[in-house]
């Protein structure tokens, strides 16, 4: 009964990635297969500077917007985990921000980053926090859009978070508080302990998600914004010329991705839920 | 609003807390929402309020001329149709896999269950721009560029972890022995799974639809790869080209972001409570 399932993902996910490892290690072109010329590809790639701007914007991206999505949506889950009157009204704005398309967000952020009808950009440039249009400086872009994915993504966390609060039990708080815990204690040593599981399933989550990020670089950049997959996008579907080198970045992202999930369920000792079985 | 109510005492220190705890609520509640308000309000203000500076706050005369443009508009109305019809396939395709998948998973016991759990769990975690050029050689050869059916695959593969993960999640709430008691009057375990437990499992059903529908709507890198041709592109492709197209008629892109978030973010509002416990289920559990 898991077959058909099965088989529909290693035909269209993982069948492509081996002929994608193949397609690296050779000159070819969309149209044409090529003939094998080993790691020239690899190469290339580490010499091309798009490539290195790519790297190095996705590692701030990703660095920054998850350590923020985390420590907001701690915060915002720590401060809603009780009852209280419009509680309703809270969910509802968190799911908000998360329904949108994200290309939609990136269209809604451009056009209030916009210099001549945005409002993000009218009130910072009154405020003289900025003295250019957001959308012409790549070091400000790239602080939006790590500010939209913050905005989209951060009461997703706190979601996750919040869940993860609802099954420590009560109880052990009372107990700590009977013998003298403070809240900083209570929090160090119970909360963060007992949560670690939900911490490390969002923090996964979100960096692989991060990593990988296209949409919103490559519509509220304009295109100008590079990411590793903007630059694999550019590689294999706009320019004819470097599809080699586009190919070999695919691969690398797929590996890196790959390590990245290993070091969180190997060295983080995250658990899958495979195990529970 | 803070300084009015610092009076001393225990009564005072709790009125206190509660007024930061409800300023806090409401920052985080109007910093959510505020873009798709702004944003509506761009797409009813008439062009000469939107150029205004200082921008106005509430719209002085509302105008449904920018909505007038991106309606009357064949690319927009035919990217509508297109969202629609990749996002139903996919959901319903997903669905059927999805739920013989996830009740295999949820009720039997079979060889390798791990291993399998931890292949469609990878997908979630799978850098989709790394196979865009394979698939795309793939599919050229096979002539299926620029057809819907390119984008319902690759849509179905990327949400079938989600739709099983919270199939899976559902299945396990419904009590094991209503399907014994179906088995033992002698119905196979087909039987079982379509007559007692797909009725059983419609409520869980229905918002693992929601779910997988919506993340197809959002779909944008598979669709931007395999569509070329505008009449075959969804909403998430053709309203950022609208920037192009409509290059100073800001209001016109904003009306046209607005006219496809609003019907998934009112669907979600009316679901919510089932939303929020369905992508919640696998982190605890997790």
């Amino acid at each position: 009964m898991v077959l058909p399932s099965l088989l529909i993902i290693v035909l269209v996910a993982f069948f492509p990635i081996l002929y994608g490892i193949v397609l690296s290690l050779t000159d070819s072109t969309i149209s044409g297969f090529g003939s094998f010329i080993g790691l020239e590809n690899y190469t290339d790639l580490f010499q091309d500077s798009d490539f290195g701007e790519g790297l190095y914007n996705t590692v701030i991206f990703t660095v920054v917007s998850v350590a923020l999505e985390f420590f907001i949506g701690l915060g915002i889950a720590l401060a809603i985990n009780r009852a209280f009157r419009g509680r309703g009204l809270v969910r509802a704005a968190v799911l908000v921000p998360w329904a949108f398309p994200t290309v939609i967000a990136a269209v809604m952020w451009r056009l209030m980053f916009q210099s001549q009808v945005g409002i993000v950009q009218y009130v910072a440039a009154s405020l003289g926090i900025i003295s250019e249009p957001i959308l012409s400086s790549r070091t400000l872009l790239l602080i939006g859009v790590i500010l939209v994915d913050v905005w989209k993504t951060t009461p997703f966390v706190a979601l996750l978070l919040l869940a993860g609060l609802q099954t420590i039990p009560g109880e052990v708080y009372e107990a700590a508080r009977v013998d003298g815990a403070n809240w900083m204690q209570r929090f160090f040593r119970i909360t963060l302990p007992l949560l670690k599981g939900a911490i490390l399933v969002a923090v996964l989550f979100r960096t692989l998600d991060a990593y990988r990020v296209y949409d919103l670089f490559w519509v509220l950049g304009n295109r100008e914004l590079q990411s590793l997959s903007t630059y694999v996008y550019e590689g294999v579907r706009i320019s004819q010329l470097q599809f080699g080198p586009g190919n070999a970045a695919a691969v690398f992202i797929f590996m890196t991705a790959f390590l990245i999930a290993l070091f969180f369920i190997r060295v983080l000792g995250m658990r899958t839920s495979v195990e529970e079985e | 609003m803070a300084s009015a109510t610092t009076t001393k005492g225990a009564a005072g220190r709790g009125t206190l807390n509660a007024v930061l705890f409800y300023v806090f609520l409401v920052t985080f509640v109007l910093v959510s929402v505020f873009p798709l308000l702004w944003i509506f309000k761009m797409s009813i203000v008439t062009k000469t309020e939107l150029f205004a500076s200082p921008p106005t706050i509430l719209p002085q005369t509302p105008t449904s001329e920018s909505y007038g443009t991106i309606f009357g508009d064949p690319v927009f109305q035919q990217a509508l149709v297109n969202s629609t019809i990749i996002s139903t396939v996919t959901t319903v395709i997903c669905l059927f896999f999805g739920s013989i998948t996830a009740y295999a998973i949820a009720r039997l016991r079979f060889r390798f269950k791990g291993t399998v759990m931890t292949l469609i769990l990878a997908i979630s975690f799978f850098p989709a721009v790394a196979i865009i050029a394979p698939l795309f050689i793939q599919f050229a050869q096979v002539g299926l560029i620029d057809t819907y059916a390119s984008v319902i695959i690759t849509d179905t593969v990327f949400a079938l972890p989600l739709t099983i993960w919270l199939l899976v999640a559902f299945f396990r709430e419904l009590p094991v022995d209503l399907e014994d008691a179906a088995k033992v009057d002698g119905a196979t375990t087909i039987q079982a799974f379509r007559k007692v437990i797909v009725p059983l499992a419609a409520p869980g059903v229905f918002t693992t639809a929601i779910l997988t529908f919506i993340h197809a709507w959002n779909e944008f890198l598979f669709a931007n790869t395999f569509l070329l041709d505008p009449a075959k592109q969804p909403v998430t492709v053709a309203i950022p080209n609208f920037a192009t197209v409509y290059t100073v008629d800001y209001g016109a892109q904003a009306a046209a972001a607005v006219a496809v978030t609003v019907p998934l973010v009112i669907l979600v509002l009316i679901f919510q409570r089932r939303i929020v416990s369905g992508l919640t289920a696998g982190a605890v559990k997790g």
